[in-house]
């Protein structure tokens, strides 16, 4: 980043004099907010049409002669398909309530990052093309013509939205951008548009098993070397199995958490935590994602990775699935998964071995989030914890978008938290749970290249992490969600130095007095427990 | 200018109805055939729209959640912000439709000090939107007792309290101060704030200002014209029961008045304010969050297979591998 925070911070938010239906994108000038586009590669290995090198700072995008008709057809055969799409195009008043809604939009002023303004760049097409007084009155009644700056418009702003759904909240009728944007990504999909971010990790996906390409004898790898370093810290040996037939539960995490630091710390509090109850687990090498980023790119596209899971659980004859922490994994686990891949009527209804609890709200999808699983042990007593473990972190939670506002898994970190940590501050409360702000990184726009967007985006999140940092001396900020853990870190450092990120269970790691344990003076982080400094 | 050109169009409307109804032979048409039409493009427009709308299937269940879920029994369920049955979602939407309670949320952001970002509660454009919406109900049911004989008791009801305040004579009705003080506010607020301005579109203004015509012709004709209201009510129940006949002592407002109601009913299935009906439809909003626990079904999902990758192309490929570090099962185990 070579703007310096102070410069980003000249922020200007009035709106320019010019009229927001002409369309210009200088991509070359506004390097640093827009994400790479798709390689060929990929699109070739996902089947994706109009594979071909190119950049979006090109004049010709090599598009395929018959583009607009193919857009219209696409559009129409979603409008077809989704109910959501045709009232949202049809009933958003512009009344603006989501208009300052946007992080984007907060940290960049830009306009067009305005949900509503955001939704109007596909609207005005839409008007344009399917409705009566549109087509007739034109750009009197909000219609514009598609053109091809119209199209590098939209690959500008709709990538340019994480997904987050934060707009939707406020909107009078729940209009979701972030359903919007999905489905303008699709269009787009359908002219070979999209980001290497999110087709790289796809293809990945569906080859590997995993976003990072990983394949089995290497997972196996990394979580060894992970054990190790656990045994080194606790004195604990854990061997998880892998790929094990007849387990109880077959575990999915999102793959930066056995890839990277700092998710692999959350790894780590994962296996201690199922070492410490002796569940009859699994993982896998084949299902070694729990993360989607088919999401990001077509509904399509998010079926076939997700085809994995349940594939995988029944091949491996296991009761029910246990997802780790992740916040678009569980957008797609909860809402989707079932309705796309289900029934899972070869699993069982998920029971927790150790509490006897039955998980009512999964009895159909049959997969619990970790926070809920280990919500419930604590509750029910089934850890031995000593929370002056962490007692040099002083923790504030940051509801991730998808959990927050798709599941509203709003409790369950907070109880895990105050059970595994004795210093906890919110963040402003216009910040957190179903209000909270999004990473600016999500939906696969956490690359490098796009790194002014995300450290703009991330401004909002960033700012209330600073409030109770310089309030309550905040050091560490925790979230259930790997696109977080990827992300925030530089978010952190460039606005909130001095401010690190975890997962929940990295704090559930610490916390935990295992059977056998040497006397820990380190965290799982290899740094000196606090008191324990030499 | 988009402003003005909206404006130039109901300008231009009621410039050719007030001429219109000058001419004696014109006012048929105006008092008559407009009404009956505007009421058919309505009714068949709107049938359309939502019919059109339940074509297409929702093919997933995507609520907008805004309270913790249904999960574990000692955390607090948030019933309404996160419904679980048919009847919570009932209490979310009668809450979103009756009170608008997602505008209720609304904040607005500023950065202070050129570091700090802040959100403060914002409840203005609720107040002016409830203000608008539920005296604009009010006035439209008060308007049945022209339509009645004889006049339901809940209108008379309506009546006395919409008109408490014995101010002035004939009596004042709150609701017709207060829908044109919504109204101003909501066109106020579109015309000043900049970034309202840069994204509203003709059709916004076009809707208020025909709104600002309709109650302003009312309520003319009411406290200042005093317009004969017997005649009017005979005017009225002809409509309803199909004998109509223009009324001698209405003059050209009266004409204007009725002229841009009807273009508001023919106009409404065709614009925005056709989120009367969507609020009702939005996925986001009228769907349980019990997705984990009852599974959805989408009516095209079968019709559309996808390429997934098979456990056993994936064994193929990394067969290997797989076998050197232990992975694979047949000679695992
Ligand atoms: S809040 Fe909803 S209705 Fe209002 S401008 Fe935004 S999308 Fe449109
Ligand atoms: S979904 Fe999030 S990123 Fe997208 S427009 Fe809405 S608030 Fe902005």
């Amino acid at each position: 980043m070579k703007k310096t925070p102070e410069e980003l911070l000249q922020i200007q938010y009035p709106p320019p004099k010019t009229d927001w239906m002409d369309p210009t994108i200088d991509f070359e000038a506004r390097r640093g907010t827009w994400s790479y586009p798709g390689a060929a590669k990929n699109l070739e290995y996902l089947g994706f049409p109009n594979p071909r090198e190119w950049s979006p700072a090109d004049e010709d995008w090599k598009l395929p002669d018959n583009w607009k008709e193919i857009i219209h057809e696409g559009f129409l055969d979603l409008l077809g398909r989704f109910r959501s799409i045709k009232i949202f195009m049809d009933c958003c008043v512009r009344c603006g309530a989501c208009a300052d809604k946007c992080h984007f939009f907060i940290g960049s002023g830009d306009p067009k990052n305005m949900p509503v303004l955001r939704a109007e760049l596909l609207r005005s097409f839409y008007r344009k093309d399917f409705t009566t007084v549109g087509k007739i009155l034109g750009k009197i009644a909000g219609g514009r013509e598609l053109t091809i700056d119209v199209i590098k418009e939209w690959y500008y702003y709709f990538y340019q939205c994480t997904e987050c759904r934060r707009c939707s909240v406020f909107c009078p009728y729940g209009i979701d951008t972030a359903e919007i944007t999905a489905m303008a990504r699709e269009l787009l999909n359908l002219l070979g548009i999209n980001i290497n971010w999110a087709a790289e990790p796809a293809a990945n996906c569906q080859r590997t098993g995993n976003h990072m390409g990983i394949p089995p004898h290497t997972f196996k790898d990394n979580v060894e070397f992970l054990c190790e370093e656990l045994e080194e810290i606790t004195g604990v040996h854990i061997d998880p199995p892998i790929n094990k037939k007849g387990a109880d539960v077959l575990f999915i995490v999102p793959s930066a958490d056995y890839f990277a630091d700092p998710g692999i710390y959350t790894f780590m509090g994962y296996l201690l935590l199922l070492e410490h109850i002796g569940l009859n687990y699994t993982l896998s090498t084949y299902a070694s994602e729990g993360g989607n980023f088919g999401l990001f790119l077509s509904h399509d596209t998010m079926k076939r990775l997700n085809y994995k899971m349940y594939a995988e659980a029944k091949r491996l004859g296991v009761k029910w699935i246990l997802g780790g922490e992740c916040g678009h994994m569980w957008r797609v686990v909860h809402q989707y998964m079932d309705t796309m891949n289900g029934p899972a009527d070869f699993l069982e209804i998920p029971r927790s071995p150790i509490t006897g609890t039955v998980f009512e709200n999964a009895v159909s999808t049959k997969m619990v989030h970790i926070c809920e699983f280990t919500a419930d042990l604590i509750h029910h007593g089934k850890l031995k914890l000593d929370p002056t473990r962490n007692d040099g972190w002083k923790v504030t939670f940051h509801d991730s978008c998808n959990p927050a506002r798709g599941l509203g898994l709003l409790e369950e970190p907070r109880y895990i938290l105050k059970n595994v940590i004795n210093k906890f501050f919110e963040m402003p409360e216009n910040t957190i749970r179903e209000q909270t702000f999004c990473c600016g990184g999500g939906a696969g726009l956490g690359n490098d290249e796009n790194m002014e967007m995300r450290m703009r985006g991330g401004l909002p999140r960033a700012n209330a992490v600073k409030y109770v940092h310089e309030k309550h001396d905040v050091n560490i900020l925790s979230c259930i969600c790997a696109i977080d853990r990827a992300v925030l870190p530089a978010l952190v450092e460039y606005w909130v130095p001095g401010v690190e990120v975890s997962g929940i269970h990295e704090m559930v790691g610490n916390a935990l007095v295992m059977d056998g344990e040497k006397e820990r003076t380190t965290n799982l982080r290899d740094e000196p427990l606090s008191g324990k400094e030499e | 200018m988009r402003s003005l050109q909206a404006l130039a169009i109901v300008a231009a409307l009621c410039g050719i109805v007030m001429v219109a109804a000058v001419v004696p032979g014109f006012r048929p048409l105006l008092g008559i055939a407009v009404p009956y039409l505007a009421l058919i493009v309505f009714l068949l427009g709107m049938t359309a729209r939502v019919v059109g709308w339940a074509r297409s299937p929702v093919p997933f269940k995507i609520p907008t959640v805004c309270g913790q879920q249904r999960s574990l029994d000692f955390l607090p369920h948030h019933k309404l912000e996160s419904p679980f049955t048919s009847w919570q979602v009932f209490g979310r939407m009668a809450l979103e439709v009756l009170t608008f309670r997602s505008l209720f949320r609304n904040t607005q952001s500023s950065l202070t000090a050129g570091k700090n970002l802040a959100y403060e509660p914002s409840k203005w454009l609720w107040a002016g939107a409830l203000a608008f919406h539920w005296s604009f109900l009010v006035i439209l049911l008060r308007h049945l007792r022209l339509f009645l004989e004889p006049v339901p008791r809940g209108i008379l009801f309506l009546e006395s309290v919409d008109g408490f305040f014995q101010v002035t004579v004939p009596t004042l009705f709150l609701t017709d101060a207060i829908l044109v003080a919504a109204l101003l506010f909501l066109l106020g607020r579109r015309l000043l704030d900049a970034r309202l301005r840069y994204f509203s579109l003709p059709a916004d203004y076009f809707a208020l200002f025909l709104l600002l015509v309709i109650a302003g012709s009312g309520i003319w004709m009411r406290y200042f014209s005093k317009i004969d209201v017997v005649g009017i009510k005979e005017f009225a129940m002809g409509l309803a029961t199909f004998h109509p006949v223009v009324p001698a002592s209405a003059g050209v407002i009266f004409y204007l008045h009725i002229v841009m109601v009807g273009v508001l009913f023919a106009y409404f299935p065709f614009s925005k304010l056709v989120h009367l009906g969507g609020v009702f439809l939005s996925p986001t909003r009228n769907l349980p969050n019990n997705n984990r626990a009852r599974r959805h079904v989408n009516p095209w999902n079968d019709r559309r297979p996808v390429e997934v990758h098979t456990y056993e192309e994936y064994e193929e490929e990394f067969h290997d591998k797989l076998k050197a570090c232990g992975l694979l099962q047949e000679d695992g185990e």
